[in-house]
């Protein structure tokens, strides 16, 4: 509910209130989009790769659920992320995509966790795939790492930071503040669909065992 | 026994077991010399655009061929149980890891050398004059490639995809390490000097050795037992 509301709300200054930037025009305002859930995104892999060190360290299959929904709920917003930014690199660079640094290791990291989907897909017995799954969780954190400290070291023409954060960044506070809000808004929106994705992966396991219950008589 | 001579026990019970049925290797080298010809048939093989990415090219075939090498690696312990036996052996997995990536690394780093002449002969590429920094490269990449693979290959040796999971998984994990050999090896095999700004791929090339060696060799023993 509150995530809807501020989502609403977040709406409504950006298109109403904030102007047009100078350069950009509207599409602008897809920053508002893009730059949150790219932060959703990475806040939720780094949470999956917590879940999966305490599912390690517990061996309690409840972290392994919190990880595996905490990474598909940062896959999603991980695509939207992709998407948002690659209409707007149509409008501002004229392209769809381009092979700059930080693109494309958005790229592999949202591969990294496909390919940690598609291995939980592989394996049926629900341990290994825990386990396995936690590993590979792990590794894909610490090779997003490497790729994010990268940025730093390679050309790129994908636009600097301009969040206040780093430097005093370079966008008016009027602009960036409905970021901030809109990152709390996705913050708690995927909050919400995490907890709706491991309800749902708990009433999926009770389903299997009372089928196999009643498949025992 | 101590640590490296049981994991130099298991490097070598591989090796030789690969010299004696040569399977691994031979089809390897043969997979890197289609891919060698496959090349020439997307690129115009004597031109100057392909010393231009000389250094991608090779490390794709690099990296293709490792793939099955690293495949095999736990696969061909999948018979007679042995891959069980080895577990249940007084060897520690951590010592099981050392000891497979030992006898992949020495494998791919052959598969390597005979590809390196080879395609300095087809492509009509000068031979590169500081060979030994390029060696140098070659060693720290394939070790790269060698420690995610083998572990990869330890994870995914029970599943039915094993063969579509394990390049699916390591090709993105390898991208750091790829990029830092294969920025290198253009420069290395354009015969040009490093230069400072190149030192930074190297850096970006040990630092990724070892962080995920430390990870492989700290998780290896939850992905064997468990």
């Amino acid at each position: 509910m509150l995530s809807g509301a501020i989502l609403a709300w977040n709406l409504h200054t950006m298109f109403l209130r904030v102007p047009d930037e100078l350069n950009q025009g509207a599409i602008f305002r897809i920053i508002y989009f893009h730059v949150p859930s790219a932060i959703t995104s990475f806040t939720g892999f780094f949470f999956a790769m917590f879940a999966s060190v305490a599912y390690l360290a517990s061996k309690n299959l409840r972290f392994d659920a919190i990880a595996a929904s905490i990474n598909e709920v940062s896959l999603a917003f991980a695509t939207i992320t992709l998407i948002t930014g690659s209409l707007w690199g149509r409008i501002a660079w004229g392209i769809w995509w381009t092979w700059d640094a930080r693109l494309t290791s958005y790229f592999v990291c949202w591969l990294l966790y496909v390919g940690y989907l598609m291995l939980r897909r592989a394996i049926d017995d629900p341990t290994t795939r825990a386990r396995l799954c936690a590993v590979l969780s792990i590794f894909a954190c610490a090779d997003i790492v490497i790729v994010w400290k990268s940025i730093e070291w390679f050309r790129t023409q994908h636009p600097g930071p301009v969040l206040s954060i780093r430097n005093g960044g370079g966008m008016a506070p009027g602009m960036e503040a409905p970021i901030w809000w809109n990152l709390l808004a996705l913050l708690l929106l995927s909050t919400v669909l995490i907890m709706l994705r491991m309800r749902q992966d708990a009433i999926g396991r009770e389903i299997d065992s009372l089928r196999r219950y009643a498949n025992a008589f | 026994m101590t640590f490296l001579q049981q994991a130099l026990a298991i490097a070598g019970k591989d090796l030789r077991s690969e010299v004696r049925s040569k399977e691994t290797v031979n089809a390897s080298l043969s997979f890197a010399l289609v891919i060698l010809l496959l090349f020439s048939f997307a690129f115009d093989p004597g031109s100057e655009q392909t010393h231009e990415i000389a250094g991608g090219l090779l490390w794709l075939v690099f990296a293709f061929a490792g793939t099955l090498i690293l495949n095999r690696s736990f696969a061909r312990e999948l018979v007679n149980d042995c891959l069980d036996a080895l577990i249940a052996s007084p060897a520690s997995g951590a010592q099981l890891f050392i000891g497979k990536c030992l006898a992949n690394y020495v494998l791919l780093l052959i598969v390597e050398c005979i590809c390196l002449p080879i395609f300095v002969i087809f492509y009509d590429a000068r031979w590169p004059r500081q060979f030994w920094l390029l060696f140098l490269v070659m060693l720290l990449g394939t070790w790269g490639i060698t420690v995610i693979g083998t572990l990869f290959s330890a994870m995914t040796v029970n599943l039915r995809l094993r063969e579509l999971m394990l390049p699916t998984l390591i090709y993105p994990m390898l991208i750091p390490a790829l990029m830092g050999a294969i920025q290198l090896s253009t420069v290395l095999m354009a015969g040009e000097p490093l230069g400072a700004d190149n030192l930074i791929w190297f850096k970006l090339l040990i630092g990724f050795d070892l962080i995920f060696t430390i990870l492989a060799v700290a998780l290896v023993e939850i992905v064997l037992v468990g």
